[in-house]
């Protein structure tokens, strides 16, 4: 009935490979920030606090074009990637996924960082009276503890990622197959004469999506809070 | 054991406490905001006090003098908080567990002993959120312990719980002393406590030590007045249950000055009790009363007159080699002529007395 041509799969596909990836390797670098947001204090944390919100409230096409200065093969970034490494992120799909993370970054950040700063630090402190050192009372205590707020945190930004148009079409551009994500192919279905039927057809599947995604995370989020409250699992 | 000599200044709080505890409980005792938790957090280190020095079992694990200053995880201390500060994201058994994680594993008999000891094996599968408070002190207890610790730190295991799970959890504490043999160190202001769990006894004021000594010393202490400021001090007395009148609900001790009646005792003949009987319950009679309700007359012999402030003296009275406490007034000391070598009996009530910490 509702069947996917194959074009269709195609952006569906390039998309959700894109906001994986812009989200698995976002990921400990938001959750660095984050712990540093929470716990320490040093100068110019405001300024870096700022910093990681900037991608929020900039316009995204600023976002774009500052990747493009920087990433693109002339950009000081971008050069010594493609020289040393071979790497080039320039209109690639990998450019895409740069993007949507760099977008998405904030969303993640700040859920994690609420995660950490409402976890009770006396925990962390028995942890350590029972032999855990640092790092042992952050991957059994803060990281578990902190669950529900990552996961908010993974699926807001992956649902963003899913949806970035302006940073990404401005850094990546439109190429089909590598850097059409859904949004940028509905956009270009709209620009099309008689491309309203497909143009629907791919804000149809965005709105699924989107509902499977909170969908999910809300499931998620539940059962974790659950466990983190200390509750028994009901059978 | 544990010696200990530290300074520390918390804003206007001055902390400055020195003594040394051996095998056994030692109870810091005192009133809130004495500084008690702050010594142990000290011993954990958990807070760092600014000079002195700490030593467990004659390693120094803390000596601002010379820069020594080993961390937390790695003092080798069990800490059981107030508040039991359980993993909730752990089941019971994985927080019992949980210092095997950091050390060279944690052998499955050990592990079976502690369960077995403090009776936690139902509650293994079950998460820490829907324990009651008593359980949730038994399994900080335990999770303490099973860290194979040099040193136990409790910290007002009781304070949350009512007034059964109190006697429950402290017959679990004495068990630990008697089978686990790892020394103690209690927190509490509360005198029953005390009195009923510790050998030693660091009585703390406003940042201070203002006595070390054998329970029976520091808890008989006239001038004692803990927590809630009012007159608390009495004599506290070894004794031993050597009968039980069930119909009546009554228990009979003996200790070094004859035999005493008292209510509810929750212990088997043969068994150890401590009492405390506070002075203010304690009347005097120059005659053998007759007609009496008062089930223990006490014959013996003033052996101090104290004068106290506000008209009431605090009499001293030997009864055999233990000495209890009379609070009256003056004028009952005028009226009876009360003085030293006088021989009088000391009259108390069986309900004033009872063990402290039962139900």
């Amino acid at each position: 009935m509702f069947s996917l041509t194959a074009e269709e799969q195609e952006v569906l596909w390039l998309s959700l490979r894109v906001a994986f990836w812009s989200v698995f390797v976002s990921l400990p670098f938001a959750m660095a920030a984050a712990y540093v947001l929470a716990r320490a204090s040093f100068p110019g944390k405001t300024l870096f606090d700022a910093l990681v919100h900037l991608p929020l409230v900039l316009p995204p096409v600023v976002v774009g074009y500052f990747l493009l200065l920087l990433f693109g093969r002339r950009g000081p970034i971008g050069e010594i990637l493609d020289q040393w490494f071979g790497i080039v992120v320039a209109f690639r799909w990998t450019g895409a996924a740069l993007a949507a993370g760099i977008m998405g970054f904030p969303l993640i950040v700040r859920a994690i960082r609420l995660s950490f700063e409402t976890i009770d630090r006396k925990l962390e402190a028995a942890a350590s009276t029972l032999g855990a050192g640092r790092a042992g009372v952050f991957l059994t205590v803060t990281l578990p503890l902190a669950l529900p707020g990552l996961i908010t945190g993974v699926l807001l930004s992956f649902a963003r990622s899913l949806g970035e148009f302006g940073a990404t079409i401005t850094f990546v551009s439109n190429i089909p197959g590598e850097t059409r994500t859904l949004p940028l192919a509905i956009y270009t279905y709209t620009q099309t004469p008689a491309g309203d039927a497909a143009a629907l057809r791919l804000s149809a599947i965005a709105v699924l999506l989107s509902l499977a995604a909170l969908y999910v995370s809300e499931v998620m989020v539940r059962r974790a809070a659950r466990r983190v409250a200390g509750e028994d699992a009901v059978a | 054991m544990l010696s200990l000599d530290i300074e520390r200044r918390l804003g206007d709080f001055r902390l400055a406490a020195s003594f040394e505890a051996g095998e056994g409980v030692t109870a810091l005792f005192g009133r809130s905001g004495a500084g008690k938790t702050s010594v142990i957090n000290a011993i954990a280190g958990i807070l760092r006090p600014d000079h002195g020095r700490i030593a467990i079992n004659g390693e120094i694990v803390f000596d601002a003098a010379r820069g020594i200053d080993v961390p937390t995880p790695k003092r080798r201390i069990g800490y059981v908080f107030q508040e039991g500060r359980l993993f909730p994201h752990l089941s019971v058994g994985q927080n019992l567990s949980y210092a095997g994680l950091f050390s060279r594993g944690m052998p499955a008999s050990e592990f079976d002993r502690v369960v077995e000891l403090l009776g936690l094996r139902s509650l293994l599968e079950r998460r820490p959120g829907n324990l009651s408070g008593g359980e949730k002190q038994r399994v900080a207890i335990g999770r303490a312990l099973l860290s194979s610790p040099r040193l136990l730190l409790l910290d007002e295991p009781l304070a949350s719980l009512d007034a059964h799970r109190k006697s429950e959890v402290l017959q679990y504490i004495e068990l630990i002393r008697d089978e686990v043999r790892v020394p103690i160190v209690y927190v509490s202001h509360a005198v029953e406590e005390v009195v009923r769990i510790a050998d030693t006894v660091v009585l703390m004021s406003a940042g201070g030590v203002l006595g070390v000594g054998p329970a029976e010393d520091v808890m008989g202490r006239p001038d004692l007045r803990p927590g809630e400021g009012a007159f608390e001090g009495g004599a506290v007395i070894d004794a031993k249950v050597v009968g039980q009148d069930m119909e009546h609900d009554l228990a009979t001790l003996a200790f070094e000055g004859g035999t005493l009646t008292a209510t509810n005792v929750d212990a088997l003949i043969g068994e150890p009790v401590r009492v405390r009987i506070r002075a203010r319950d304690v009347s005097i009679a120059l005659e053998r009363p007759r007609r009496i309700s008062i089930q223990n007359v006490l014959e013996g012999t003033i052996a101090d007159v104290a004068a106290g402030s506000n008209g009431i003296v605090d009499v001293a009275i030997a009864v055999g080699a233990a000495t209890v406490r009379s609070r009256v007034t003056r004028r009952a000391v005028e009226q009876l002529g009360l003085t030293k070598g006088l021989s009088v009996y000391a009259l108390v009530k069986a309900v004033s007395l009872s063990r402290p910490g039962a139900a």
